[in-house]
């Protein structure tokens, strides 16, 4: 790891503050469970890390009826094991469970993990499947909106997540499937089902990162069964290819896992 | 350099790093608690779990300054003085190791596995919850049946070599 300077910040005011002063070359520091690996393979060298992980304002979670709202700094074996967001939407705490391994869930936050948007990363396919909301120092914007691209959301040079928010949907479910060595989802489904129609989020295959497939979800809505996808083929145009599998393998795996999503979340 | 104190295993403990040290070198090169180990340096093998403020985490991939004004207990920390921690017993009687190279992670995982489920803990639940610990002698099987076994768990796995 490259030398680099840590700064503890006790409110978003002031990591805000720190950030703007030193620019592009700080960068806040969650849970650090992506940030310092990379840092260690010199892949990116901060020359100044902010750390969130004592900003008070950004812990908490609040389940208002079926309205849940997640602080950005709280870490996914807090969010598994949250009672009060189980008892609504089952699917969004076993999730959290599935990332990484338990010493992992104790430190990475869903603040970092949303900012961060690694084409793996689990939550982004839960939170464009559910509608959700990402929370910013500075203004609110859908999950549609915010995520991008590969590694790229809507956040400006500075901008702290603080919580993200959704409400509960009647049904929902994620199903993983992992690279075997890796352990990360080489296809991730989010399915989500409402009055209005059902979402799906699918993270891991696409080359852009995570984004909703709207064949399926039309399909979906029409008739909420694993079958009602048997028909439709998932262009491999978007999707990421490697030695773990091509594009044409992933955009298979998008229909198989999502098959296996829908059966989950009828379960509920 | 930067001064960090925290409490370890039970003593406070100050010393002067660069922000750039990650917790498991302060550990092993500055305390000379070398228990501790680091096996893959990439997050993934386990080796270097300890416990900070009582949740276990992978010491090679936390900064020493992240943990100062933490409480960390590492696999030094564990046992009463000669007496053996319920799950160093547990692994010694039931040959949870071979090489012993990844058993103080192995160890530091599995009191916070129990620490979490207490004796509700299943095979399949340990089993899940070592996907960040990993052994390349033993096969898992005694490391199962050890933390199933300091658990108090009713239930005795089945596939566990003797």
């Amino acid at each position: 790891m490259y030398e680099t300077s840590y700064t503890r910040a006790t409110s978003i005011e002031e990591a805000a503050r720190l950030a703007a002063e030193k620019g592009e070359e700080a960068k806040y520091l969650s849970g650090g469970m992506t940030l310092l690996p990379t840092m260690k393979q010199r892949l990116a060298a901060p020359e100044m890390l902010i750390d969130l992980r004592h900003v008070g304002e950004l812990k908490g979670i609040t389940v208002d009826g079926r309205a849940i709202r997640i602080g950005g700094g709280m870490t996914h074996a807090e969010i598994a094991q949250s009672d009060a967001i189980k008892a609504v939407c089952p699917g969004f705490t076993s999730l959290a469970g599935l990332i990484g391994d338990p010493a992992v869930r104790h430190m990475g936050t869903i603040g970092g993990s949303v900012a961060n948007f690694d084409p793996a990363a689990d939550y982004p396919a839960a939170l464009l499947a559910l509608g959700g909301t990402i929370h910013t120092d500075k203004r609110e914007i859908a999950a549609d909106d915010f995520f991008q691209g590969l590694f790229e959301t809507a956040l400006e040079e500075g901008e702290i997540v603080t919580a993200v928010s959704f409400e509960a949907p009647d049904a929902c479910a994620y199903e993983k499937f992992r690279n075997p060595a890796s352990r990360y989802a080489m296809c991730g489904v989010f399915v989500a089902k409402r009055a209005g129609g059902v979402k799906v989020g699918v993270t891991g295959a696409g080359s852009d990162g995570a984004f909703r497939w709207s064949e399926g979800e039309q399909a979906l809505s029409g008739n909420f069964a694993p079958e009602a996808v048997d028909g439709l083929t998932v262009p491999e145009g978007n999707m990421l290819s490697d030695i773990h599998g091509s594009s044409a393998y992933r955009a298979n795996l998008v229909k198989v896992v999502t098959k296996r999503a829908v059966k989950k979340a009828q379960g509920h | 350099m930067t001064d960090v104190s925290m409490t370890v295993n039970g003593r406070e403990m100050k010393g002067s790093v660069e922000d750039r040290t990650l917790l498991v070198q302060f550990l092993r090169d500055n305390l000379g608690l070398t228990g501790t180990h680091v096996g893959c340096d990439t997050s993934q093998c386990g080796a270097c779990v300890v416990h900070v403020d009582g949740k276990a985490v992978k010491s090679c991939t936390m900064l020493a300054v992240q943990a100062s004004g933490a409480s960390v207990t590492t696999i030094e920390g564990i046992a009463n003085g000669v007496e053996l921690h319920p799950v160093q017993a547990a692994f010694r009687e039931h040959h949870g190791l071979q090489c012993g190279f990844c058993t103080p992670g192995m160890i530091m995982t599995a009191v916070d596995m129990i620490n979490r489920h207490g004796s509700s803990l299943d095979e399949k639940t340990v089993r899940e919850e070592l996907d960040g610990n990993i052994c390349r002698c033993t096969g898992y099987h005694n490391i199962v049946k050890a933390i199933l076994s300091a658990a108090g768990a009713a239930q005795t796995p089945a596939m566990a070599a003797e």
